[in-house]
């Protein structure tokens, strides 16, 4: 049974894509902020992602449980936030190179290890419904919001209220603010950024298994269309505020979500040109926050972009 | 490790006992005594090299003293790591502040403490740290980041982090390099107040010979590594003082002006800009240095001295108004810079004139690398010419470098300013253009920077002098513009001002009650 509601479709679809597609955006952009603002640029989260959704739907598949999938993506991501954490603390390695040279080996690994689980299928994560209380089909399908989701809320207001209230929350922010200041304090700064780019990492691999294990859920070489990338510009976006990565994160998503939401009302002219609505977004912003005079604000003093 | 002595409330009285420290056989301290009782002021005078940052790392224990020992208030302490000067009382202020910029205040505070809790309860703490501050004579704004604070107000941050934090001997390694006149009359003076109440003892660094004879109680100077001087500032001249620093007698240098000619070279009409915070203006109404002029603009740091060089050198737009070089507008091309023999001689040379991995031969090179002599252009460089004028100008300038080829950051500051001069003020210089020359150089060279700026004005360039020094600009003026809130307030010939009479236009609206 459906029920026609017209174009009231459209922002619906949008909505529910919104929520739908940024839950990987959500989980790779909270594991950057973490990582930039102890002031090292991971930008292997691409390869950490697609290793994630790998290594999660492989899991999943093998053991029957999600949540173990789930589990095994964000221990390999750790894994991977720790080689890039550990290769930029020797002396002389520059954080965007190693970054680059981890996307493209993650995922070149996970397509070598990937090969025997494009068949199979693995079970999905599960979901709450919360728009039982409507009879109308897309509301339904709209809020039907996924665990993962939640989390990742949840996980943004506490990195927030982290990064505020908790001396380990300064102490990662001293180590990205100023070198000079954490030595001072006799602070192991590249401890801390290693372990900080680890669990950032971690974050990242969830993201990935979200995407193989639920939506789109199923595990192939094009799963990622650049999240981890966009997650580096999004939080760019955010000003390194995790809360901030939540709203940024759904405008992405929503972005991604107009190609679909479009073509289920009919519209299908320059279907493809929709599609690119969230890599437009990325730039358009990018432009309309950056400023000739001024130096970013927020930005965490010790990157080697702001540096 | 027992935590009983750190917990006095007073300050600590401190004796170093023939302190030598050798890196393998460079002797960089020899035999150093010296005794601080609690609540004194002593300074350490010494001019780059002499050992002074050694000594005070040794105290710290950043470095392991070959001989000697250190007694904290009547017992003798082992300092085997930083964490134990800490764990005795002892803290430093660095000459570059150690803070974390995009923090507030409080953060800095807090964060410095590293046995607060895992979870921080910021009411009960803010309510601590405000009765912390009651305690003080004087206070920071807690709520704001520190990146907003004024010079000024960071060091005072610094220092009230050492006492927050329970140290009550206090090392200060230059800690005016990076403030105003003001500024820094304000630092020593809540330093000295809080020795004579008691609180805390203080070792300061310092070149400046005003901030150790005006705050100072005793001074121990240091030259190669030895102490040649101690005793009562009160008791020492200046000259006395300088002598032992030097090793030789210093004079005055008293500088012999040519008389110039009044013809306009730079002028500034009605100009205005955007700060660097972009709320409020830089406007001046009319600005002129003429040939064979030195022009001093003084001014409390933040006051738009920044953004007028900005400005002159073309990184900053202007949103009216008109600069005029020679009666030409002037953008601050390269061509035009060329044209006017404009030259320009920013803040932080390492920073703002120099490529820092680049060699000192290169750096040297970098205004006229496309230029043959005549000043036509050349498509290939000519690297022999490049060697042999840089070799030349090395020479000329007393740039102290192992060669020609060595990266120039890794030349000390005296002698990176020394190579930006030699690449500046050869051949025809019309107009000099000049931001903090002496930051943070020893004694000699500033000396000698001054002697070259001098040279350049007597031979008929105007020159343009931004600086917050007021000696420098006292020394080497001949007209004196006052900057502050971004206009320019005081305007008057050398010989018609007095310190006074700046100082006063320099603190504006500002109160300055608080000096005493």
């Amino acid at each position: 049974m459906t029920t026609d509601i017209g174009l009231w479709g459209v922002p619906l679809a949008i909505i529910g894509g919104a929520i739908r597609v940024s839950t990987p955006f959500l989980f790779v952009s909270l594991g950057e902020c973490l990582t930039e603002r102890s002031g090292r640029i991971n930008l292997g989260l691409e390869g950490t992602l697609v290793f994630g959704a790998m290594s999660g739907y492989a899991t999943a598949y093998l053991t029957g449980s999600p949540w173990l999938g789930v589990l095994a993506a964000a221990i390999c991501g750790f894994g991977f936030g720790l080689v890039h954490g550990w290769i930029c603390a020797l002396p002389r390695v520059n954080d965007i190179a190693v970054g680059i040279a981890l996307m493209l080996f993650g995922m070149g690994l996970a397509f070598f290890f990937g090969k025997p689980f494009i068949q199979p299928v693995a079970p999905d994560l599960p979901t709450i419904n919360l728009g039982a209380w409507s009879d109308i089909p897309q509301i339904q399908a709209a809020l039907k919001i996924n665990v993962l989701f939640i989390i990742g809320i949840v996980l943004a207001v506490t990195m927030a209220w982290m990064f505020r209230n908790t001396q380990l929350g300064l102490t990662i922010r001293v180590v990205g603010d100023s070198d000079a200041a954490a030595r001072a304090m006799g602070l192991k700064t590249n401890r801390i950024r290693f372990l900080s780019t680890a669990c950032g990492g971690a974050l990242a691999g969830i993201g990935g298994a979200y995407l193989s294990l639920y939506y789109p859920g199923s595990w192939n070489e094009g799963l990622s269309s650049g999240q981890g990338l966009m997650a580096v510009a999004l939080v760019i976006f955010a000003r390194w505020n995790p809360l901030n990565c939540f709203w940024a994160a759904l405008l992405f998503g929503g972005a991604g979500a107009l190609g679909p939401a479009l073509q289920s009302i009919g519209i299908t002219q320059g279907y493809y040109l929709f599609y690119a609505a969230p890599y437009v977004l990325t730039l358009a912003l990018l432009i309309a926050t950056s400023s000739p005079s001024k130096a970013l604000t927020g930005a965490p003093g010790a990157l080697s972009i702001t540096r | 490790m027992t935590h009983i002595e750190k917990k006095t409330h007073s300050a600590i009285g401190i004796e170093v006992i023939g302190m030598t420290m050798r890196f393998g056989s460079f002797t960089a301290l020899n035999q150093v005594s010296l005794k601080i009782p609690p609540g004194h002021f002593h300074a350490l005078l010494g001019e780059n090299g002499a050992g002074k940052s050694t000594l005070v790392k040794c105290m710290m224990g950043f470095y392991q003293a070959t001989e000697g020992e250190i007694i904290v208030n009547g017992r003798q302490a082992e300092i085997l790591a930083p964490q134990d000067a800490h764990a005795l009382g002892l803290g430093m202020v660095y000459q570059h502040f150690t803070l974390a910029p995009s923090l507030t205040a409080a953060e800095n505070l807090l964060v410095s403490r590293r046995d607060a809790s895992t979870v921080i309860h910021w009411s009960q703490e803010k309510q601590k740290l405000t009765d912390f501050l009651g305690t003080m004579p004087f206070t920071v704004p807690l709520e704001r980041k520190v990146y907003a604070l004024s010079a000024g107000e960071k060091q005072k941050l610094e220092i009230l982090k050492q006492l927050y934090l329970g140290c009550h001997f206090l090392i200060l390694d230059e800690p005016t390099s990076v403030l105003t006149l003001s500024e820094a009359d304000e630092v020593l003076g809540l330093i000295r107040q809080l020795c004579q109440a008691g609180q805390i003892t203080a070792l300061m660094i310092s070149h400046k010979f005003r901030e150790v004879t005006t705050y100072a109680d005793e001074v121990t100077i240091l030259r190669k590594g030895e102490r040649v001087g101690q005793g009562q500032t009160s008791q020492l001249s200046v000259a006395e003082m300088a002598t032992m620093m030097v090793g030789k007698p210093v004079t005055q240098n008293i500088y012999e002006r040519q008389p110039h000619t009044p013809v306009p070279v730079l002028s500034l009409e009605n100009i205005c800009c955007e700060d660097r915070s972009g709320l409020k203006s830089i406007e001046i109404d009319s600005l002129n240095v003429c040939a064979g002029e030195i022009v001093g603009v003084a001014g409390v740091s933040g006051n738009g001295q920044v953004e007028l060089m900005e400005v002159l050198t073309g990184q900053r737009s202007l949103q009216a108004g008109g600069i005029y070089v020679q009666g030409e507008p002037f953008r601050a091309t390269r061509e035009e810079a060329f044209k006017h023999n404009v030259r320009f001689l920013p803040e932080e040379p390492l920073h703002n004139a120099c490529v820092s991995g680049m060699s000192v031969k290169e750096n040297i090179a970098l205004r006229d690398f496309d230029r043959d002599p005549q000043q036509k252009r050349l498509f290939w460089l000519k690297k022999r010419l490049m060697r042999s004028r840089s070799a030349q100008l090395v020479t000329d300038f007393n740039v102290k470098t192992t060669s020609l080829d060595t990266p120039i950051e890794s030349l000390s500051g005296g002698n990176i300013q020394r190579a930006v001069l030699a690449r500046e003020l050869t051949g025809k210089v019309d107009l000099l253009i000049i931001s903090n020359p002496c930051f943070g150089l020893d004694f000699s060279a500033v000396a000698d920077i001054r002697d070259r700026i001098m040279q350049a004005r007597n031979a008929g360039a105007a020159v343009l002098l931004i600086s917050e020094d007021l000696d420098e600009i006292m020394e080497l003026s001949d007209r004196v513009l006052v900057m502050s809130e971004g206009q320019i307030t005081y305007e008057s010939p050398i010989e018609q001002t007095t310190l006074e009479q700046i100082g006063q236009h320099m603190a504006g609206h500002r109160t300055t009650a608080w000096i005493n």
